[in-house]
């Protein structure tokens, strides 16, 4: 007999990206956003209380770019069309990554490697994920690229420093493109789930573990679940920081990121994703597996951060520099969001597949299929 | 046809430069002024003009090189499209002083963007300033001569590149500095070139 697995309640009835479920979870939090952005506001003509203008000032940035980020991915969604919110993700990573080069020094033999880095694999990594090219967006960076930009350094006969050059444009790439790629590619699952589907509909119900219903939810839901989750997660690292911090993770890196924050942030993430999939579920994982899905966000959600703490400390001590100081510091506001987002895809994808789908319940192979993927 | 092209060029020299203006003890003003800044790359006339509020832009005229701006014709049609001051670096004799022609052509209206390097600095450091600045502050007493920082263009295109990589840049505009009186040529362009250096900092 089979044991309802940790990976799905069932598989999706239907091929479209929003169902109502998303739908509500997405006026939920944009409500919540909005009167976010309203306290903010009223908090920020309130000199007279007691709190850090710098904290009111930091919250106020990221309200509201979550709320555009949010805005527009909910139009994107609302008309059924991937292409947009590929686009929009797109224009995401290139601004990151326009900032991280600049952030990052460069020399001028590197001036037509980085054309094309931002100007040929950027948008080319983009192309492949909305025609949904698993096989070649999954490699084409971490293999293709890192083979071009030392290549493509060395022919421009300036060899100083070339290792650290090289690693500079490949980290910037593999971060604020192809892993933020994996973001908009949760909405490719639908051939997934569509499959999972259509065998179900052939009257396939043998397949499903006990108890469970097929799926009739979205792949939008994925992309919703997944970036509202970074954010509790980040939210409440910086309120555990903030009431119960006080062991410090690694002071030169990053002063106010304690492991209190850390642990305690997972832990009410994951209590978070419970809650959310068992009232509203907007994916097809059961709670526990929600849960679980939660833990593996927040924990590379605060690795993220703490990354990019470590390079920007690293810049900082080196050069007071104003160039990126003037704009919004996207790359601040997408670091949790970056390393989070390939390891929740694949995950994902491995609980999606109808192969794998009882794998917890069947811990012997489920296990043996973990470590050794097959 | 100008009133479409220019904000529209001027819109996407802002995009790819990704340029943020800062003003440092200076506020934007209609006022003749000349803008005096470093030089690093071919860009720089272009964003500095562009990231100036239009008010401003409308007055204002970069000062360049002919040899550069003449050369094919989609750098022509910038020329003429941006209303640079085109002076020729081969041709400067005492009846034919590019300082006479600028202060003919701003009047008693427009500003001017001068880069005193008088060419661009390929190794980050900057380099001596040209005579030029001086002459023009002795023959016009009253224009504000408003030191610009310019950073990071030299890599958004650096020299013999022609594609742009689109990094962010970072302009700063800090306070007029005016030739006192008695003061000698080479201490005034030593303090010229130390005031655009100090807004490295700023």
């Amino acid at each position: 007999m089979p044991i309802p697995g940790l990976g799905l309640v069932g598989p999706s009835a239907n091929g479209k990206l929003l169902d109502p479920r998303t739908i509500i979870l997405v006026l939920i939090v944009l409500v919540t956003l909005t009167i976010f952005l309203f306290v903010g506001q009223i908090l920020k003509r309130r000199p007279e209380s007691h709190i850090d203008p710098a904290i009111i000032r930091n919250f106020n940035k990221r309200v509201t770019t979550w709320l555009t980020i949010c805005a527009l991915l909910v139009v994107a969604l609302f008309f059924q069309i991937k292409v947009v919110t590929v686009v929009l993700f797109g224009f995401v990573s290139f601004w990151a990554l326009r900032e991280f080069i600049t952030m990052t020094p460069t020399r001028r033999g590197d001036h037509r490697t980085l054309f094309w880095v931002l100007f040929g694999f950027t948008p080319l990594q983009y192309v492949l994920v909305g025609l949904d090219l698993y096989a070649i967006y999954t490699i084409m960076i971490p293999v293709y690229a890192s083979l071009f930009i030392p290549a493509r350094i060395a022919f421009t006969s300036d060899h100083k420093r070339f290792l650290e050059r090289t690693a500079k444009i490949q980290f910037g790439l593999l971060i604020c493109v192809y892993s933020l790629s994996h973001a908009p590619a949760l909405l490719n699952l639908d051939d997934l789930v569509t499959f999972n589907t259509s065998a179900a509909q052939a009257g396939d119900q043998a397949m499903l573990p006990d108890g469970a219903v097929p799926w009739d939810g979205s792949t939008a839901g994925l992309l919703f679940f997944f970036i509202v989750m970074v954010q509790v997660s980040d939210m409440l690292h910086f309120v555990w920081d903030r009431l119960f911090g006080k062991y410090v993770i690694a002071p030169s890196v990053n002063t106010t990121k304690t492991w209190e924050g850390l642990i305690g942030a997972a832990c009410c993430t994951v209590l978070v994703a419970m809650l959310l999939q068992s009232l509203l579920p907007v994916t097809p994982f059961t709670w526990y597996g929600a849960g679980f899905m939660a833990l593996l966000i927040s924990v590379m959600a605060s690795s993220g951060s703490m990354t990019m703490s470590a390079i920007k400390r690293d810049r900082r001590v080196k050069d007071h520099g104003t160039l990126v100081m003037g704009h919004a510091g996207v790359l601040d506001r997408i670091d949790s969001l970056c390393f989070a987002a390939p390891i929740f895809f694949h995950a994902t994808r491995l609980f999606l597949d109808g192969e794998n789908r009882i794998m917890f319940g069947a811990t012997k192979e489920a296990v043996a299929m973990f470590f050794t993927g097959g | 046809m100008k009133q479409i092209t220019v904000p529209v060029l001027a819109a996407i020299a802002k995009i790819l430069s990704g340029a943020t203006l800062r003003w440092v003890d200076c506020e934007p003003d209609t006022c003749q002024r000349i803008y005096f800044a470093n030089h690093t790359s071919h860009l720089d006339a272009l964003v500095l003009w562009s990231s100036l509020p239009k008010n401003i832009r409308a007055l204002t005229r970069p000062v360049a090189a002919v040899d550069y701006w003449q050369g094919g014709p989609i750098r022509r049609y910038m020329a003429t499209v941006f209303d640079v001051l085109l002076i020729d670096r081969k041709k400067i004799k005492v009846h034919n002083s590019p300082i006479d022609m600028m202060i003919r052509e701003i009047g008693n209206s427009k500003s001017l963007i001068v880069f005193p390097e008088g060419g661009r600095n390929v190794t980050g450091e900057m380099r001596e300033f040209k005579s030029g600045l001086f002459h023009l502050a002795k023959k016009r007493p009253d224009l504000e001569l408003i030191p610009v920082y310019i950073d990071n263009l030299n890599r958004v295109m650096p020299k013999g590149e022609f594609l742009p990589v689109p990094l962010l840049s970072c302009i700063t505009i800090g306070a007029p500095i005016f030739l006192e009186s008695g003061e000698s040529k080479a201490v005034f362009l030593g303090k010229a070139r130390n005031a655009v250096l100090k807004l490295k900092e700023a």
